[in-house]
């Protein structure tokens, strides 16, 4: 009971800290400015991070639509359609791709990936595209691993007796396994989603890091979280009050997508009357 | 229970493994170093030679840029802070910036680009932006693509000031018929659309592989593998450097607040000296107008 406040009250202060440095500036500057306007000039007080924000939201989508979909997709092959001693080795093996460091996904996305952009499809290569990729792989691990925990957790009885009824395999899971899962595969989606928007390093790497909007998946953006790690360092007074105000932003943006992803979930249990 | 305990102990562990660690002794003759990473190479370099020498001196270097190493003596994190561009006045009056080496800013360019060189106009323009493709001055039909570093940075602080401050003299005739020169200093702003990279190094990796691309970066750590551009017909050289001749020379200082420690004053002095300087010099800089101060009485902590 200790050890569960003492976590909760550790994420609380961190919490009330953030909100304290950084409202005041929000308040400063006024919510319509800060959240829409475009100019990041810090020397002449100016704090816009719209840019910053499109671009979260476009890297963060990119990334969730290689995850969910390869994750996803790699769960129920591995738990539906392979022989359990494949399983017994894949799952690890994806596992153990989770334990490699962010900043060598930028390395390698840096020296491999943003290259091949930039001569086969064009631009400078620094673009959501490679960003959403990158990402996409690293929440890859989590997406897969979690989605299987959730699949394997479902009762034998349940494919048995669909397959009984005369089901297809592929047709029990669709309509039985991933239905019986589904609160197991919308955590592991909530949590790969929570590794891609609070990625740092491997995204400064291959982002571009330009103060404009983006516009196209071809183009360089910066994220929110670049954001602040590239200013943190001789950010003073009112401009580091802005990076904490931009982790408001981060905060509140994390704390949407949960509670819809939550919600919709829950709706989804309640109609089918479980 | 046994969880409970075990947590406890692990935790008590830690706190006394913090308190008793092993820095505690020795803190006196442990030098932070921290600041550009234009000059973190060579200071890292140097303090390998100085720990080498004076085992008993530990000199610690990081980067994190020269606008976070001037906060970092300002709260006393760190003894010395390395700075990639000239103190600026108000500076000037809190901290002493002490020259270790001049350093040049080449801009640099992808091997495979014809042009040999630009003019301080030209590149003026292109990093504002209003240039966009590389036939409008002289080169193939490609985008430009800018590449620039993060605004702490004092490499791009020492561009900003020494390329995009354009100084325009106009000579008028006032109410008497005396002529008058009017000095202005305009200064043009890096595009926003110039592709922000965080060190030398991830300039360097960039301009490497991208044909379109151009940046600027420390002329110390370009080496082989990228085209250097001449400004104004000047190839970046130490020769050229020393003459004056070469506009983006810039000085790598060491910045302190206040009375430096004695290990401090230790490791600014052997950076000064002879052999300091040759080591610099070997690596591409030029060497600091401070360099021959004569070797000074100072004792080497012995415990």
């Amino acid at each position: 009971m200790l050890v569960a406040l003492t976590a909760m009250s550790g994420l609380a202060i961190i919490t009330a800290f953030i909100f304290k440095e950084g409202l005041p500036i929000i308040n400063k500057v006024g919510v319509w400015n800060f959240i829409f306007s475009g100019d990041w000039h810090p020397k002449e007080g100016k704090f816009g991070i719209a840019p910053m924000i499109v671009g979260s939201i476009a890297v963060t989508s990119g990334a969730m639509i290689i995850a969910v979909v390869l994750g996803v997709g790699c769960a129920i092959v591995l738990t539906q359609f392979c022989p359990r001693k494949l399983t017994g080795v894949l799952k690890p093996s994806i596992e153990l791709l989770a334990g490699i460091p962010s900043v060598v996904y930028g390395f390698i996305g840096v020296t491999t990936l943003v290259p091949l952009i930039r001569d086969y499809l064009g631009g400078p290569g620094l673009s959501v595209l490679a960003s959403s990729i990158v990402l996409g792989v690293m929440a890859l691990p989590t997406v897969t691993s979690i989605s299987v925990d959730a699949l394997q957790a479902v009762p034998l009885a349940y494919r048995e007796g669909s397959i009984a009824l005369g089901a297809t395999e592929w047709q029990t899971t669709r309509m039985v396994m991933l239905r019986a899962g589904k609160s197991g595969i919308v955590a592991a989606v909530i949590l790969g989603m929570g590794r891609a928007v609070g990625e740092t390093m491997a995204v400064i790497m291959v982002a571009g890091n330009t103060l404009v909007m983006p516009d196209g998946p071809l183009s360089p953006v910066r994220t929110l979280t670049s954001h602040i790690a590239m200013e943190m360092g001789y950010s003073a007074g009112d401009h580091r009050k802005a990076l904490f105000a931009t982790g408001v932003v981060l905060f509140v943006i994390i704390m949407a997508l949960n509670t819809i992803a939550l919600a919709v979930s829950h709706r989804k249990a309640a109609r089918a009357g479980r | 229970m046994k969880w409970f305990i075990l947590i406890t102990l692990c935790i008590a562990g830690l706190v006394a493994w913090s308190l008793l660690g092993p820095d505690r002794r020795d803190s006196a003759h442990v030098v932070n170093v921290l600041g550009s990473t234009s000059v973190e190479p060579f200071a890292g370099m140097l303090a390998e030679e100085v720990n080498r020498k004076y085992p008993t001196l530990k000199v610690k270097v990081q980067g994190g840029g020269s606008a976070a190493g001037l906060l970092a003596i300002e709260n006393n994190i760190a003894d010395i802070g390395m700075c990639s561009r000239a103190l600026k006045d108000d500076e000037k009056s809190r901290y002493a910036g002490i020259e270790i080496a001049r350093d040049s800013l080449a801009i640099v360019a992808h091997p495979s680009n014809p042009l040999s060189g630009l003019t301080s106009d030209q590149i003026r323009h292109i990093f504002a932006g209003s240039v966009a493709n590389w036939k409008d001055v002289g080169g193939p039909d490609r985008p430009i693509r800018l590449i620039t570093r993060e605004e702490g940075s004092g490499t791009r602080e020492a561009f900003t000031t020494l390329m995009m401050e354009e100084r325009r003299q106009t000579v008028t005739r006032d109410a008497s018929g005396k002529t008058v020169t009017h000095e202005q200093t305009i200064k043009h702003m890096i595009s926003l659309k110039a592709l922000t990279q965080e060190s030398n190094g991830a300039v360097k990796e960039l301009v490497k592989h991208d044909p379109c691309a151009i940046g600027y970066m420390s002329l110390g750590l370009v080496g082989k593998e990228l085209k250097i551009l001449a400004v104004d017909g000047v190839v970046p050289t130490c020769q050229a450097v020393l003459e004056g001749r070469y506009v983006l020379a810039r000085p790598f200082l060491f910045v302190i607040k206040g009375k430096p420690s004695d290990s401090a004053k230790l490791f600014i002095r052997y950076v000064l000296s002879p052999r300091g300087q040759e080591l610099l010099e070997k690596e591409g800089l030029v060497r600091s107008c401070n360099a021959s101060l004569p070797p000074q009485e100072g004792s080497v902590p012995t415990r």
